[in-house]
């Protein structure tokens, strides 16, 4: 196996007042590898997502990114929120220019640099344009380009499609593979949707709640690009769906 | 497609009739009616007549009617009234912009001045008018101060709450695409804050135009305030009529070219563009 990118061993979260969010999750993610993490709510899923992030501090355990421990946000990992976290004041070309510029890039670099990830993205018509005069799905399609335009190595993704209507979330996830196939980019995925996340992953990862904590992990294997209603998905679907009823009935007894 | 589009756009829109300036004159004539019809019933009532008051303003602008103290005092009056508003409104928002990021910002600031200024703010202009008219003496100083006062407060409290309430998700996305939390402030709380700072800078400016006149009753010899006061004491009504019609006037042409500023510097905000 290759050296992991990212690390998180016996991972713990307990935020002040005694609620654990998270206890002694163990998660290793390989350069180019994409990974969703699946579970109910208060399974802990996003908690680990953003404690990936440098965004919570770690109470237990400890995460690395190419060995060197996670302490606080940085460009490496690249976060993608379900509410897109936009500079509203930017026009969309900035917003993609924003990352490399706060890292120093000359401007004029930083601006061919957006405008590469504009074209990417699908965006050149709205490249002046301003997030609120933007639809969702083109929103998150700019939040997904200032991550790549960043070079960041592994892309933290918090249900991106949770907000969108059916239709742009299926094409949004096409272009997600379809990026994320052309790069070398890491994807840690976090979703409540099985088809969504056994439609996407190399690996899906089963979080459980009561404290949070990882409960299973299983390797999708499935040619892409995946067909949702073929046996072979349905059979993965209700096997992942045992895992996560399981839990649902121990919670209830 | 793109045929239905083309025919889209030589499809002549129906003609329809923007009833918007209709509606907007309708209750200044109204109003004018009403006094017109109230003062011409009670001819001998101290109320002047909308005439009255319409030959007094044009005595003040060009003169050739009554030529006296007030003929041809518009003008000056007017420019001393508003380099005053603009002066102090630029010296309030010197102090309330720097002031109001460090209390929306930083606790220990906050702490420090809060409570003070709280206290401070329900304190009416007028009430400062004695107090000021010793720490400032008689004249422009005071004046100044006075209007300074009002455009102080509502551009530090918006200052204040802008920075405040920056949705704490920017500063997410900043840092993680490589914002230290040093250049958080340049990077976001300015930009972001623009629009609420930008309200406080309006209301600013529309009070300093309120309190314009409790400002020049401190003795001052010229501006539109001291005009007033000064037909006051002669029972010139229709002057002091004349006087609260440029000062209306004169302040909503200052606050219109600010939102017409503002829609310019603030096209990205769903509140300004």
């Amino acid at each position: 196996m290759t050296e992991p990118l990212l690390q998180a061993t016996n991972t713990g979260k307990i935020y002040p007042g005694g609620i654990e969010a998270l206890r002694n999750a163990n998660l290793t993610i390989a350069p180019g590898e994409f990974v969703c993490l699946i579970g109910a709510s208060g399974c802990g899923k996003s908690t680990l997502l953003r404690m990936i992030a440098g965004f919570e501090t770690i109470t237990t355990g400890q995460i690395t990114m190419r060995g060197q421990p996670v302490t606080g946000p940085g460009p490496d990992r690249g976060m993608v929120f379900q509410d897109y976290g936009l500079f509203p004041w930017l026009t969309i070309r900035k917003n993609i220019a924003f990352g490399p510029i706060a890292r120093g890039r000359p401007k004029a670099e930083a601006m061919a640099t957006a405008d590469r990830f504009v074209t990417m993205m699908g965006l050149d018509r709205f490249a002046e344009s301003y997030p609120h005069q933007l639809s969702g799905g083109m929103k998150q399609r700019v939040a997904i380009g200032r991550v790549l335009a960043n070079d960041a190595q592994m892309a933290l993704m918090d249900e991106p499609f949770g907000a969108l209507d059916a239709m742009t979330r299926e094409r949004l996830q096409d272009e997600l593979l379809s990026i994320w196939r052309a790069t070398d980019l890491s994807v840690v995925f976090v979703t409540h949707s099985l088809e969504e996340a056994i439609f996407l992953a190399d690996r899906v990862v089963v979080m459980s709640p009561g404290p949070g904590r990882i409960t299973a992990e299983e390797s999708i294997t499935l040619e892409r690009p995946r067909d949702v209603s073929s046996p072979e998905f349905n059979e993965i679907r209700r096997h992942l769906a045992s895992l996560l009823h399981t839990d649902h009935v121990r919670e209830a007894a | 497609m793109s045929e239905a589009v083309d025919r889209l756009a030589l499809d002549p829109a129906p003609p329809r009739i923007d009833v918007t300036p209709l509606l907007r004159i309708i209750v200044p004539v109204v109003l004018l009616a009403l006094w017109w019809v109230g003062t011409a019933l009670n001819p001998g009532g101290l109320i002047p007549s909308p005439q009255d008051v319409g030959t007094a303003l044009w005595d003040l602008a060009f003169g050739g009617i009554y030529d006296d103290a007030f003929s041809q005092m518009l003008l000056p009056d007017l420019i001393a009234s508003a380099g005053r508003v603009y002066g102090a409104f630029i010296l309030a928002a010197a102090l309330a912009l720097p002031l109001g990021m460090l209390i929306g910002r930083l606790r220990l600031v906050k702490e420090l001045l809060e409570p003070t200024l709280q206290v401070l703010r329900p304190v009416p202009v007028t009430a400062w008018l004695p107090l000021s008219m010793i720490m400032f003496g008689i004249g422009p100083k005071s004046a100044f101060f006075l209007v300074a006062l009002g455009a102080f407060y509502p551009i530090l409290v918006n200052t204040v709450f802008a920075v405040r309430s920056v949705e704490p998700r920017l500063f997410e996305a900043a840092q993680m695409l490589g914002v230290s939390p040093a250049r958080l402030f340049p990077k976001v709380v300015l930009p972001a804050s623009l629009p609420g700072i930008f309200t406080g800078l309006r209301l600013g400016l529309g009070f300093a135009w309120v309190v314009i006149v409790v400002g020049e009753m401190t003795g001052v010899q010229t501006g539109l305030g001291a005009m007033i006061m000064d037909a006051r004491q002669l029972s010139r009504t229709e002057i002091v009529i004349a006087g609260m019609a440029v000062i209306g006037v004169a302040g909503f042409l200052s606050d219109y070219a600010v939102v017409l500023l503002g829609r310019r510097l603030l096209a990205w905000s769903p509140q300004h563009g």
